[in-house]
C-alpha cells in the first residue's frame, strides 16, 4: 500500500538520511575529514552515483507505480492505472501509461513484422517497419482514455482508492508516427471503403471498426511514444493513435487494416464499449470521449498537513476540441472560480489546471467542472445517471467531489 | 539557406573556404527546390503481397454471415466441449463465474441489474464465431477446428433456447438467426462511415 501523503514522507526520509550520514563523517578521526561540519550536506563529501544506459525512478519504494487489476484465471486479462494523483505536468511517463489488455502483451519481432492494408483498395500493400519508419512523420500530444475509466463510479458506493486507481485509465504522451491516411491513399481507397477493419496482434482477437472519415482526419499508426519507441505494453511496434476516441479503438500491436462498405460488428464493435442504457437499449459506435476532469490534488489517500495555503491541481480534458474552461468548488459547488490553465492547452491532449485555495481548517468538498471548446459542460453525477441509468459500465464522465475533513483526511463522496 | 549554414563546421571557413560553402549552400538549395516539385510525393515503400500471402490474410467474420468457414457442428458435440473447456470459468450453464455470464435473464434488461447473456445483449451470432474462434479458451487461442467451433455455438444457443437440443450449426444457421436483442442496439455514430 502507498503511504498517504508521498511527499512529505520522502523529505522527512531525505534529512534524516543526511544528518545521519553526516554525523558518522564528522565524528571519524582520518585524516582529511576534520573540515566536514555536520551542517555540510552529505553529497559534498563523496562522488556519486555512476551513469546508467535507461535510467530508472530513484526509488522502488516510493516512486510512483501502477496499480494492477487482473482476472485471476487469464492473467493477462485486466488493467493497470495511471497514478495520476502522484504525478504532475500532462504528459505521463512512459513507464507508467496506463494499461488495458485482453489476454496480455504479445512479443513480436520487428524484423518480421509487417502492417497489410487490404480489401476495399485498388491495391493491397505491406509495409515492413523499415518502410514504415522513411515515412513522412508527424507528432501530435493525445490523451487515450479507455472508455471503461472511472467505471466503478456507476455503482451506488464511491471508490476511496487514490484517484489515478479510479480513474486513471487515461494517460497523455507525444506520439509520432506515420499519418494513415497517407499509406490508405497509396493503396487508394475505393468508393465503398467506408469502415476501417483495425486487427492487432495480441491472443484476444482484438479487432475494432473505425469510420473512414476519422481515420482519414487525424489517424496516426504510431511508432513512438514520448520520443522512444512504443513500449511493449503500448503496442510496439505500431499502434493506431486516434486522438479523442475511447482507448479500444486506438488498436495495438497492428497487424492489418481491412477496408469494409460496413463494420464488422465485432465482440469489441457491439458487446463491450457499448453503453447499456436505462431502459434496456444500448448504444454502440460512442467513440468520442466526453468532456472530464477532476482534481488530483489534494485528493483520498492524502492528507493536507494543515489550514493555510494549498493548490488545487488536477486534469481536464475532451474527446471533442480543447478544454476551454475549467471551474473550482471548495463548497460542494454553491460557488465556483475560474482555475487557470497551464499552456499550452492542447486539442485532445490532457490539460493542467491549477487554483489557489486557503483552507480554513474546517470540512469542506472540492469539486473540478469543465467546458470544452464546443461547449459541452461535465455533468453532475445525478443528472448522468438520470440521463444514461446506472448500467452504462462506459464512458462516465460526471463531476467528481472529494470530502476534506477537519483532520486533513480526504475521501471521495457522490453529492 | 540560412538554416544550412550552421551545420558547416566553423574550421571550414577559418580555412578560407567561404566561397566552397557557400557554393554548397545553394547546391543544397537547388536540390530542395528540385524534390519539392516532384511529380510524385507518395513515399511508395510498401509492396504488393502475392496471392498466397492475400490467401493467408484474416478472414474477418462479419455481423451478416460473411467470412463464416464450411462446417457444422450439433448441440452434443458442444456439450462436451463446452464441459471441458468452458465451464470453468463461464459456469456449468453458461451463468457466469471469473468470466461473464453467457446466459441470461433477458427480462431483467431494463432492471438495475440486468443480465448480459448471448440471447440478451448479444445483437449477431456470427460474431460468436469471429471471437471465439480467435480468443477462446484464452490459454490456447484457434486451437479449435471449424467444426468443433460450430458445435461449441451450437451448444451456447441451446443453453440460450435459441436453437433446439440435437441441431446442427453451420453458416447458414448462423447467417440467417435473429437475435432477440438485434432491434435494442443504436449507434452513437452513423454506420455509413462518413460520420456526423
Amino acid at each position: 500500500m502507498k503511504k498517504s501523503n508521498t511527499r512529505f514522507t520522502r523529505r522527512r526520509f531525505i534529512q534524516k538520511g543526511v544528518s545521519g550520514v553526516a554525523g558518522v563523517l564528522a565524528a571519524g578521526t582520518m585524516p582529511g575529514s576534520a573540515s566536514a561540519g555536520s551542517e555540510t550536506p552529505a553529497s559534498w563529501l563523496v562522488p556519486g552515483n555512476g551513469f546508467s544506459n535507461y535510467g530508472q525512478p530513484r526509488d522502488s519504494r516510493d516512486s510512483p507505480i501502477r496499480w494492477i487489476s487482473a482476472d485471476r484465471s487469464v492473467p493477462g486479462a485486466g488493467v493497470s492505472w495511471t497514478p495520476l494523483h502522484d504525478l504532475e505536468g500532462i504528459i505521463t511517463p512512459n513507464g507508467l501509461h496506463f494499461e488495458r489488455h485482453h489476454n496480455g502483451v504479445p512479443d513480436i519481432d520487428p524484423d518480421t513484422w509487417e502492417l497489410t492494408i487490404y480489401g476495399q483498395v485498388d491495391k493491397p500493400l505491406v509495409f515492413d517497419l523499415n518502410a514504415l519508419h522513411r515515412y513522412p512523420m508527424t507528432s501530435k500530444i493525445a490523451f487515450i482514455e479507455c472508455g471503461g475509466n472511472s467505471n466503478s463510479l456507476w455503482h451506488s458506493k464511491p471508490s476511496q482508492a487514490p484517484a489515478g486507481y479510479v480513474h486513471g485509465l487515461v494517460s497523455c504522451s507525444e506520439w509520432s508516427g506515420v499519418r494513415l491516411s497517407l499509406l490508405l491513399e497509396e493503396a487508394g481507397l475505393k468508393p465503398d471503403a467506408l469502415w476501417l477493419v483495425a486487427d492487432g496482434l495480441d491472443a484476444a482477437g482484438v479487432t475494432v471498426s473505425i469510420p473512414i472519415k476519422k481515420v482519414m482526419d487525424d489517424t496516426l499508426v504510431a511508432l513512438y511514444q514520448n520520443g522512444e519507441p512504443v513500449r511493449p505494453e503500448n503496442g510496439f511496434p505500431a499502434r493506431l493513435l486516434v486522438p479523442g476516441w475511447e482507448g479500444i479503438v486506438n488498436v495495438k500491436w497492428l497487424h492489418s487494416f481491412q477496408l469494409s462498405d460496413r463494420p464488422l460488428m465485432s465482440r469489441f464493435d457491439t458487446v463491450s464499449y457499448t453503453d447499456l442504457l436505462k431502459g434496456g437499449q444500448a448504444e454502440r459506435f460512442t467513440f468520442e470521449m466526453g468532456i472530464k476532469s477532476l482534481i488530483t490534488s489534494p485528493s483520498p489517500g492524502q492528507t493536507l498537513s494543515g489550514p493555510g495555503f494549498h493548490e488545487l491541481r488536477g486534469l481536464a480534458w475532451t474527446g471533442n476540441g480543447l478544454v476551454a474552461r475549467v471551474e473550482v468548488s471548495a463548497d460542494g459547488g454553491k460557488t465556483w472560480n475560474e482555475a487557470a490553465l497551464q499552456e499550452p492547452v492542447l486539442d485532445k491532449a490532457l490539460t493542467r489546471f491549477r487554483a489557489p485555495w486557503h483552507w480554513d481548517g474546517n470540512k469542506a468538498i472540492l469539486k473540478s467542472r469543465a467546458y470544452d471548446s464546443h461547449g459541452q459542460v461535465q455533468p453532475e453525477r445525478e443528472v448522468l445517471l438520470a440521463n444514461k441509468g446506472s448500467n452504462v459500465y462506459y464512458h462516465y464522465n460526471a463531476i467528481v467531489s472529494w470530502s476534506v475533513n477537519s483532520d486533513g483526511s480526504i475521501h471521495h463522496i457522490y453529492t | 539557406m540560412g538554416l544550412f549554414t550552421i551545420f558547416i563546421p566553423e574550421a571550414y571557413f577559418r580555412r578560407g573556404a567561404l566561397l566552397a560553402g557557400a557554393s554548397v549552400c545553394l547546391l543544397v538549395a537547388f536540390l530542395l527546390s528540385q524534390s519539392a516539385v516532384a511529380a510524385n510525393p507518395l513515399p511508395g515503400l510498401g509492396r504488393m503481397p502475392d496471392a498466397s500471402e492475400l490467401a493467408a490474410l484474416t478472414k474477418h467474420v462479419f455481423a451478416d454471415g460473411r467470412g463464416l468457414p464450411q462446417g457444422s457442428g450439433d448441440t452434443e458435440q458442444g456439450r462436451e466441449i463446452y464441459a471441458s473447456l468452458c465451464a470453468g470459468c463461464h459456469g456449468n450453464e453458461g451463468q457466469g463465474g471469473s468470466a461473464m455470464e453467457l446466459v441470461g435473464d433477458r427480462s431483467l434488461l431494463g432492471t438495475e441489474y440486468p443480465d448480459r447473456g448471448i440471447a440478451v445483449y448479444w445483437p449477431y451470432a456470427p460474431t460468436l464465431f469471429e471471437y471465439i474462434k480467435r480468443a477462446m479458451p484464452p490459454d490456447k487461442p484457434y486451437s479449435l477446428s471449424d467444426d468443433e467451433l460450430y458445435s461449441v455455438i451450437a451448444r451456447l444457443l441451446e443453453l440460450n433456447k435459441l436453437i433446439d437440443s440435437g441441431q446442427r450449426v453451420d453458416a447458414a444457421v448462423l447467417s440467417s438467426m435473429q437475435m432477440p436483442n438485434k432491434d435494442n442496439f443504436r449507434s452513437g455514430y452513423i454506420e455509413t462511415g462518413r460520420g456526423h
